[in-house]
């Protein structure tokens, strides 16, 4: 599987993080950890932004956070016209990475809060897309 | 005050939509403008370098082509890329050019046409001027991304977005005066009122910001001509000299910023540089460009320059101290969101508005004798920063 079938639509044909969409398949939404100095990114990396090492391994996001921020985007770019409105958020885990992703369309908008308790799952679309989003905790 | 390298020359195009011309032309406007302002020929400029951001011409490497129709070959030339920074990049890569001794007079010239491409089309790639294999894939925009730090911003410091509007309304009041500007309309409150049908500015775009909110495309090109010491002297009465410059670039990905609430760490970073290497403060500021892409990037940039505390910027638009006649006039020639944001274009362009000032020449949008000016151009969502600090 490729990373093709990432999000709304993907950019990107090929990544070495590409077994991230597998892990999204399996119910997993995983960042990286560098095995040498332990440096944790999400999104993921293939490659040690700290110590140059390319041994990571998998590890889950937490799975509880706060909304840092968020946006409810009334219009959309070009290939994303049929989705408005949807709400776009970062979700800060108290340490390490935060996570951008939506929001869960069965958030109602105006019970979107920053500061709000939030957590990650993934996420299929009926065209098979996979993704992951952020709901309510 | 070190005086190695000036500006002795600055141009700029109209900024319009839908340009009757051929990029190479566009440039060309600009940089004959600035040329003249110089008093230099072609002959006289070592090095060329030309600045856009990438994908919305046809023409690839657009350095050459440019070059030719300008009349600046068999010169070296280059293409600077930092997507709305591009020709603060450039200032930068030419000064150092003529720092090192390698040029004497280098010409920088920014540029875009932003309407070879539909406004969806545009929207499309300016997103993938952030991250696109992590974020695009979930819809994202320009306008999105600085709503995310308005978001954050309102809730910890009590920004309203009637405070937003203010800095509309002000960019308006000075693009009403310049004639170079886009857009020359006023802008009332009343525009931005939901339950006026009327109403131009107040349709939603991306939470919390609307469309009053956001910069207007144009088509547009700027030149600013460096030199050194001696030909600054030599063909310039009013040479005005780079006391600083500070450069900065963030990680892409939102999961990487440090604090929505306080704004672009880049801002931040590129002041703290360009105060140091000018040997000045944020007191010492007298007439400022930043940039205003969005209403709430300007309140973000008071702070990171040190015009107002962090979480105290909405205090100096509601106190007008950014108008023309206040503490810290900001963005008097209408800024992006008035004069219009060719993004090539519109770092020349902020520089040209503070040469302009410092020389005395901004005409109706004259500020009160100023020595000292300060261009704030930051490129993606905060992924580049630049300040630059001129003096007399």
């Amino acid at each position: 599987m490729g990373f093709e079938k990432f999000g709304r639509r993907s950019f990107t044909a090929m990544t070495k993080t590409a077994k991230f969409v597998d892990l999204l398949a399996e119910g997993k939404v995983d960042g990286t950890v560098c095995k040498k100095c332990g440096a944790k990114f999400f999104p993921p990396r293939a490659d040690c932004a700290s110590c140059f090492s390319k041994d990571m391994d998998w590890y889950d996001v937490p799975k509880k956070g706060v909304l840092e921020t968020f946006t409810t985007a009334q219009y959309a770019p070009f290939g994303f016209e049929a989705d408005p409105p949807y709400t776009m958020g970062v979700v800060n885990f108290g340490e390490g990475p935060k996570l951008f992703a939506r929001l869960a369309k069965d958030i109602k908008i105006e019970d979107i809060k920053v500061g709000m308790e939030v957590t990650v799952r993934p996420l299929k679309y009926e065209d098979g897309q996979l993704s992951f989003e952020i709901i309510k905790a | 005050m070190a005086k190695d390298v000036a500006v002795i020359g600055v141009g700029q195009t109209y900024f319009v939509r839908g340009y009757e011309g051929s990029i190479r032309e566009l440039a060309f406007e600009a940089f004959r403008e600035a040329a003249q302002d110089a008093g230099v020929a072609q002959k006289d400029v070592g090095a060329s370098i030309f600045c856009s951001a990438p994908e919305y011409d046809k023409q690839r490497s657009p350095a050459g082509v440019l070059a030719e129709y300008l009349g600046l070959i068999p010169q070296p030339t280059f293409y600077i890329e930092t997507v709305c920074s591009s020709s603060s990049s450039g200032v930068k890569v030419a000064y150092s050019m003529i720092k090192a001794g390698l040029h004497d007079v280098v010409a920088v010239v920014g540029f875009q046409k932003m309407s070879e491409i539909t406004s969806a089309e545009s929207q499309e790639r300016m997103g993938r001027g952030a991250d696109i294999q992590w974020e695009a894939p979930f819809g994202t925009m320009m306008p999105a991304y600085y709503a995310l730090y308005a978001q954050a911003y309102m809730a910890k410091n009590g920004l309203t977005p009637d405070d937003l509007m203010k800095v509309r309304v002000k960019a308006a009041t000075y693009g009403q005066i310049n004639e170079r500007a886009v857009y020359r309309k006023g802008v009332k409150p009343e525009d931005f009122d939901p339950n006026n049908p009327e109403a131009k500015m107040a349709g939603p775009v991306a939470s919390p910001l609307r469309v009053g909110d956001c910069c207007a495309n144009a088509d547009g090109a700027s030149c600013v001509i460096l030199a050194n010491a001696e030909k600054a002297k030599a063909f310039s009465k009013k040479p005005i000299w780079i006391m600083g410059i500070g450069a900065a670039s963030e990680a892409v990905n939102m999961s990487a910023r440090p604090d929505f609430a306080k704004g672009l760490s880049v801002g931040y970073a590129a002041a703290a540089e360009a105060y140091k290497m000018a040997g000045v403060t944020a007191k010492d500021i007298k007439v400022a460009e930043v940039h205003d892409c969005f209403t709430i990037a300007e309140i973000m940039a008071y702070e990171g320059l040190g015009f107002a505390k962090p979480g105290d910027g909405k205090a100096l638009i509601q106190a007008k101290e950014t108008y023309k006649e206040g503490r810290i006039p900001v963005n008097v020639d209408g800024g992006l969101l008035s004069k219009g944001h060719p993004i090539g274009a519109t770092g020349g362009s902020q520089i040209r508005t503070i040469v302009l000032q410092l020389r005395g020449e901004a005409g109706p949008m004259q500020v009160k004798d100023p020595d000292i000016g300060l261009v704030h151009n930051v490129g993606g969502v905060g992924l580049y920063g630049n300040v630059t600090i001129f003096g007399r």
